[in-house]
């Protein structure tokens, strides 16, 4: 079986291309160069997308003894993952670009092309079990699992990707890769956003969204609390940065309830008032079985990545996903995904996920 | 496997290698007085002079460098410095468009750096510079000119260029012209005082000689700025400590190159027709791209119409076949070819090409190889779409 192995100059990708390797595969290496302009995506050991990463990958797939090449994806990256994260933030909602770049590019743009050109699957350093049954399970590392962030793909997807670290610690991963020689073996973990240069959020919005000053409106009271320089610049759930100019009337702390991009309004609430216990999703994937549940399923919930597992019911309708929740959450942000697990001794399996359109406060 | 890739590297003629690992025994550096000294310097001056011969230039105008790259850079920056030195008026550089990166980036880099201007020869459909189009600049700019830099033949489509024509109308107006020669030696023949030239660029690995040597022929009468400063070991124009057997192993090659260019030319020429030949039949709607006349005899380049280059490779190089796409990478990211832009090829053809170039081990074993595995690649890359 011929198979792609997506390599970013990381520890994961590189170790996953060689037990590809060992595993039998004929293993093609490929780094996704992802900017427009490399020296403007994060430099240094962290991120990924720099000429050094591209040189660190290459190196690992010259240590495997494998065929390396880089593509170009920096246009599909720009369009589907930057300016939607963009746009998702212009319209209030609090987008997580990773899980589009795994939807749209990793095993989509990327996917097809390796298909096109005689591969069968496409190998990637996410921590994510998917064995034999074919079930996409969380890690056995539970600080790393990445499952969150897969549970967007669709079965067919899941079925041409390959994740042989999802049974490893990623400090058993670290071990091996300096087994093998790999000189990425210590490199540090990359965090936050790779295209936010500097991790500054906010100024990479504001760069591009440019200011757009607004009121901060107490839900309880419907004072002008504050004002703000952009909407985009708020999560549901956030307390910190709010700089409200008087304290709100009952004198407690605020918290971000909701962003009104309509009338470019952030409204604040106490901490109970973020409270939800009814979450609903679109665009929603299934992948536990070949059709969609007819019924309620008894299952747990995420509701952002690295978030807790929660209680819930799920069912899928009119094109949507309603999760209720057994429990109320606190500070679920549109624009997240809403994935549902099954607790599972052999990890937990994804059975499905949506992007969070809208959560109900407890109560309802 | 095939290696159709003779224009990035070529083996290195055994006579060369030989000649290489025996000098390579032997203790001195060529600038040192002592009898281990002047061993290194008589095999220095040997093969100084043997690249003269081989080239028609005289033994002091061959300036040793580290290579094709350096020569280049040299050239372009050393003249340019040199000449505006002289007079502050000099400062309009004269560059074809097809240019390799080695002169085409040292010129860019004058201009934002030094305060240079340039003037961009253009190109005709097959990658000619236009005689006409240097003669406008000399008339209308000729005392503005620090230099004109037009190469002997391009390593991307092997368009040989009418360098003896250029460099008269040149020096007709007291310019010198440096001609990148790096892909001509031996494969056309290559004088360098029979074409008027003022300096000429050679590398060893592109003619069965190491890589990291090369040479600058330089014309006695000109004027150039070093960039490299200390012992001034070649002509007070180039320091550095030579590279012995480096400089040797070169020489032989070189000297190889030149006398057995006719013969090597004409079973290069002929292999490549064949190549052609089965590409077309193999891929009808491929486009041969440069000039069919005037070309160097082992290059073969085409556009595949609805493939992406890299994707070709990509393929071709899982059968065991190495060829090029011919264009540069930029932080590992294949570019659209500057040559193909300037020959007139939209961005999607530029992107769609591929390099095939023979050379002195080349065999037709080779071209049945990349003939039988062309068709299902091309077909492939086709599914796969011009971009990801
Ligand atoms: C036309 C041309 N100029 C310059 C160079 C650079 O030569 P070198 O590799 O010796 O630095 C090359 C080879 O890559 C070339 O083909």
């Amino acid at each position: 079986m011929k198979v792609l192995a997506a390599m970013s100059g990381g520890v994961d990708s590189a170790v996953a291309a060689a037990r590809a390797v060992d595993a039998g595969y004929e293993v093609t290496g490929v780094h996704l160069a992802l900017s427009r302009n490399p020296q403007t995506y994060r430099s240094g050991a962290r991120g990924c997308c720099t000429i050094e990463d591209a040189r660190d990958a290459r190196r690992a797939a010259d240590v495997i003894g494998i065929p390396f090449y880089v593509w170009d994806l920096a246009e599909r990256f720009h369009t589907e993952v930057v300016d939607d994260f963009v746009a998702e933030y212009a319209a209030g909602r609090t987008p997580n670009p990773c899980l589009r770049c795994n939807e749209k590019i990793k095993f989509a743009a990327v996917l097809d092309k390796a298909v096109a050109l005689g591969f069968d699957a496409v190998v990637t350093g996410h921590h994510a079990r998917l064995g034999a049954d074919r079930r996409l399970r969380r890690s056995v590392d539970p600080a790393k699992d990445q499952s969150y962030v897969l549970a967007v793909l669709s079965r067919r997807q899941l079925d041409r990707a390959i994740f042989p670290l999802g049974g490893s610690t990623k400090a058993h991963v670290r071990a091996e890769a300096a087994d093998r020689g790999l000189a990425v073996a210590d490199k540090p973990d990359s965090h936050d956003i790779c295209f936010v240069a500097d991790g500054d959020t906010p100024g990479f919005l504001a760069g591009r969204l440019g200011a757009e000053p607004g009121p901060i409106v107490d839900a309880d009271s419907g004072e002008v609390l504050g004002a703000h320089a952009g909407a985009y610049r708020f999560t549901v759930g956030q307390r910190r940065g709010l700089r409200l100019d008087r304290p709100a009337p009952d004198g407690r702390r605020r918290y971000v309830l909701s962003i009104t991009p309509v009338s470019n309004t952030v409204t604040v609430g106490p901490a109970e008032a973020l409270a939800v216990s009814t979450v609903s999703g679109e665009r929603p994937v299934w992948t536990d079985s070949a059709r969609p549940p007819a019924g309620p399923v008894e299952c747990e919930v995420q509701l952002r990545a690295h978030g807790d597992p929660v209680p819930a019911v799920v069912s899928l309708s009119g094109g949507g996903l309603t999760a209720r929740l057994r429990r109320p959450v606190r500070g679920v942000a549109p624009g997240q995904a809403v994935v549902a697990y099954r607790p599972d001794p052999g990890g937990d399996i994804v059975l499905g996920s949506a992007t969070i359109s809208a959560a109900k406060p407890a109560g309802w | 496997m095939a290696y159709l890739d003779h224009a990035a590297t070529t083996p290195m003629l055994p006579e060369a290698l030989d000649a290489y690992v025996q000098v390579a025994r032997e203790l001195g550096n060529a600038s040192s007085l002592h009898a281990p000294g002047r061993c290194a310097r008589r095999r220095v001056e040997e093969a100084r002079e043997r690249i003269a011969a081989a080239l028609g230039a005289r033994p002091s105008e061959v300036v040793f460098t580290g290579g094709g790259t350096e020569s280049d850079n040299l050239a372009v920056k050393g003249i340019f410095w040199a000449r505006r030195a002289a007079d502050p008026a000099r400062t309009l550089v004269v560059a074809s468009e097809v240019e390799h990166h080695a002169v085409h980036d040292a010129v860019g880099w004058l201009v934002e750096h030094e305060g240079a201007r340039v003037t961009w020869l253009p190109v005709d459909g097959s990658g000619r510079v236009q005689v006409d189009a240097v003669r406008a600049v000399c008339q209308a700019d000729g005392d503005q000119i620090a230099l004109v830099t037009a190469m002997w033949a391009n390593n991307e489509v092997g368009t040989v260029q009418p360098v003896s024509e250029l460099a008269e109308i040149a020096a007709s107006h007291r310019v010198p012209l440096h001609t990148d020669a790096i892909q001509a030696v031996g494969q056309v023949p290559v004088d360098f005082s029979a074409s008027g030239v003022a300096a000429l660029s050679v590398t060893g690995h592109k003619l069965g000689g190491p890589v990291g040597v090369g040479a600058l022929l330089m014309g006695r009468e000109v004027d150039c700025t070093p960039l490299l400063h200390g012992g001034g070991q070649e002509r007070d124009v180039r320091s550095g400590t030579l590279d012995v057997p480096g400089v040797v192993a070169f020489s032989v090659a070189v000297e190889m190159a030149a006398k057995g260019q006719p013969e090597h030319a004409a079973r290069l020429a002929a292999l490549r027709d064949e190549l052609v030949a089965r590409v077309r039949a193999a891929v009808p709607n491929a486009v041969y791209n440069g000039d069919p006349e005037h070309r160097l005899p082992g290059n073969a380049h085409f556009s595949f119409p609805g493939c992406e280059g890299d994707a070709l490779l990509l393929l071709l190089d899982a059968q065991g076949i190495a060829c090029s796409t011919g264009s540069a990478c930029s932080a590992g990211v294949a570019q659209p070819s500057h040559v193909l832009l300037a020959m007139g090829a939209s961005e999607p053809a530029a992107r769609s090409s591929l390099r095939f170039t023979l050379g002195h081990t080349s065999t037709r074993a080779e071209i049945e190889a990349l003939a039988a595995a062309l068709p299902a690649a091309v077909e492939r890359a086709r599914r796969a779409g011009p971009r990801a």
